[in-house]
């Protein structure tokens, strides 16, 4: 019975998934990937909506139609959103981490990634320079592989 | 479409780790919980629908290793479908329920979900798992940073502070404290809250769930099974599914809550419901987080935009309120994550049959059961009745 089972006598086993993927970025995320090397951040227009996509996607989810003109986009941007993160947790970025979605100059949707460069050790002083509406632009690595962490991070401008 | 209403609801004991019980044990406990109190026995369920979140449990599949305890295999044989739909997972599962009834394929079906949060050693890392991996994992995104920009909006546009998720959250607590099934069951004071570390700006402990083992099952019946079983059923009025769009970052207007509010009105004109506040009795929402109450309320309509932090001071959303919220202590005490929609459903079924016990609400007519999942992107309603729809 529950009642007289103690915690201390019940047989705990710890088990644990470590299990290796492949994921493929597709044609339209190679694409993205090759113009990042080049500090080139590039988007897709829906020929219908108009609005520029990014991460750049082969088709816009609100018109079900085919997106296939490629737009460069600013390096430079509007901060939409964010938080930023005081605990660690296991197997994430180290605290404290300020998640940004980034709008960059001439995209309609915002890009997620980090913002360095800002003292975010104390929340209340945190809060009073991070903020909705301010102006980030991204920092490029020197060495460059094709991937998201090209851009390094985003700084206020 | 026939007419279906809830005739039982079985509800376990939901803790951070329930060490008495192994997976099947546990959904036995709320299977047998709701067959009991109506006299059922698994030869009288027509068909299984079951619903978990897979990686929280270790146990990829788990339907193979828990169908025994749905009362769905061995000398029964039942029709058993399986539904993962992220946080709305036990919203799905009820729909599903509906849905198998309302068609008349099955006059008595067996809804259940589980989930063992508990035995997660870490929530948020599976949770960074569901995150697209090309462009957004390795920012260690998870349910807590969505939350968060959602409170930074809020924040910013309406004017809500720390202070006023402090209030949901001693709201809710205190609520849990009436409820055995609940998970924390201790009082938390406003000053408490704020005083607890800040885990994502701005959220505070106090305003995140916890992790939480738990299971729920529903009975789902036809209008002439619901009769014979239950003196008072639960009627549905109205429920309905959303979906929008993955990315986050096309929809960053995270003060409102588009997704729900559109469906909030076709639940509602679907339950011939006009004025959402007169005419619904308490609510089941889905608040992991104290800010999305905020936000739900006034997608849902009880409030203007803007105004859910001043209706939630006003005590409305107490118990004794105009529209008591979460009476059982909800989401933001008790998440076992998967399992978590479907006592939504189970808990305003319970206010409608007056089962609810000492967080009963007084003369319930009518009563919301929400759920939300994906990238805030999903959610569920259903509409619970006291009158025959």
């Amino acid at each position: 019975m529950a009642e007289a089972l103690k915690k201390e006598d019940v047989l705990i086993l710890n088990t644990s998934w470590n299990l290796p993927f492949r994921h493929t970025a597709g044609a339209f995320g190679t694409r993205f990937f090759k113009e990042i090397q080049n500090k080139k951040i590039f988007g897709v227009r829906c020929p219908q909506c108009r609005r520029v996509l990014m991460p750049p996607r082969p088709f816009c989810e609100h018109c079900y139609v085919t997106c296939d003109e490629w737009v460069e986009v600013g390096a430079q941007g509007t901060l939409e959103g964010f938080t930023i993160c005081y605990v660690p947790f296991l197997g994430l970025p180290t605290p404290p981490v300020a998640m940004i979605l980034v709008k960059l100059d001439g995209t309609d949707s915002c890009l997620q990634h980090i913002l360095r460069e800002v003292d975010l050790s104390d929340p209340a002083k945190a809060r009073e320079s991070v903020k909705i509406g301010m102006r980030v632009e991204a920092v490029w690595k020197e060495e460059r592989t094709g991937s998201i962490g090209d851009i390094s991070h985003f700084r206020p401008v | 479409m026939r007419k279906v209403a809830i005739a039982s609801v079985g509800l376990t004991r939901c803790t951070s780790h329930r060490w008495d019980v192994t997976y099947p044990e546990l959904i036995r406990e709320a299977v047998d919980a709701a067959l009991t109190k109506v006299d059922l026995k698994p030869a009288d369920i027509d068909a299984v629908v079951y619903g978990t979140m897979d990686p929280f449990d270790g146990v990829f599949a788990s339907e193979r290793w828990n169908v025994d305890a749905c009362a769905a295999a061995g000398f029964h044989n039942k029709p058993f479908m399986k539904i993962t739909t992220g946080g709305t997972t036990g919203g799905s599962v009820g729909l599903g329920g509906y849905y198998h009834v309302a068609s008349g394929a099955f006059d008595t079906v067996l809804v259940v979900a589980c989930q063992r949060v508990g035995e997660s050693l870490e929530a948020q890392t599976v949770l960074n798992t569901a995150v697209d991996p090309i462009y957004e994992r390795w920012i260690g995104g998870g349910a807590i940073s969505v939350a968060a920009n959602q409170a930074v909006h809020h924040f910013h546009h309406y004017g809500t502070t720390e202070e006023d998720l402090a209030t949901v959250a001693a709201k809710n607590y205190s609520n849990a404290v009436l409820n055995p099934y609940a998970h924390l069951r201790t009082k938390l004071t406003v000053e408490q809250a704020l005083a607890t570390p800040m885990i994502s700006w701005p959220l505070h402990l106090s305003d995140c769930c916890p992790s939480s083992d738990g299971a729920c099952a529903v009975i789902f019946a036809s209008e002439e099974k619901a009769r014979s079983l239950a003196p008072k059923p639960a009627w549905i009025h109205g429920a309905s599914q959303i979906t929008d769009n993955y990315y986050l970052g096309d929809r960053p207007w995270f003060h409102d809550w588009d997704s729900l509010a559109l469906l909030g009105r076709r639940v509602f004109r679907e339950a011939r419901i006009h004025d959402p506040l007169k005419e619904i009795d308490v609510a089941e929402l889905y608040t992991p987080f104290t800010v999305q109450e905020l936000i739900e309320l006034e997608a849902l309509g009880f409030c203007e935009k803007g105004k859910a932090a001043e209706f939630v001071r006003s005590g409305a959303t107490a118990l004794g309120g105009k529209l008591p919220v979460c009476p059982s202590g909800g989401v933001h005490t008790t998440n076992p994550i998967g399992a978590t929609g479907l006592i939504r459903i189970g808990e305003a079924a319970l206010q409608v049959m007056g089962e609810a016990g000492d967080h009963q609400v007084p003369n319930v007519r009518r009563a919301l059961a929400h759920a939300w999942g994906a990238v805030i992107g999903f959610h569920t309603l259903m509409v619970l009745g006291a009158d025959t729809p």
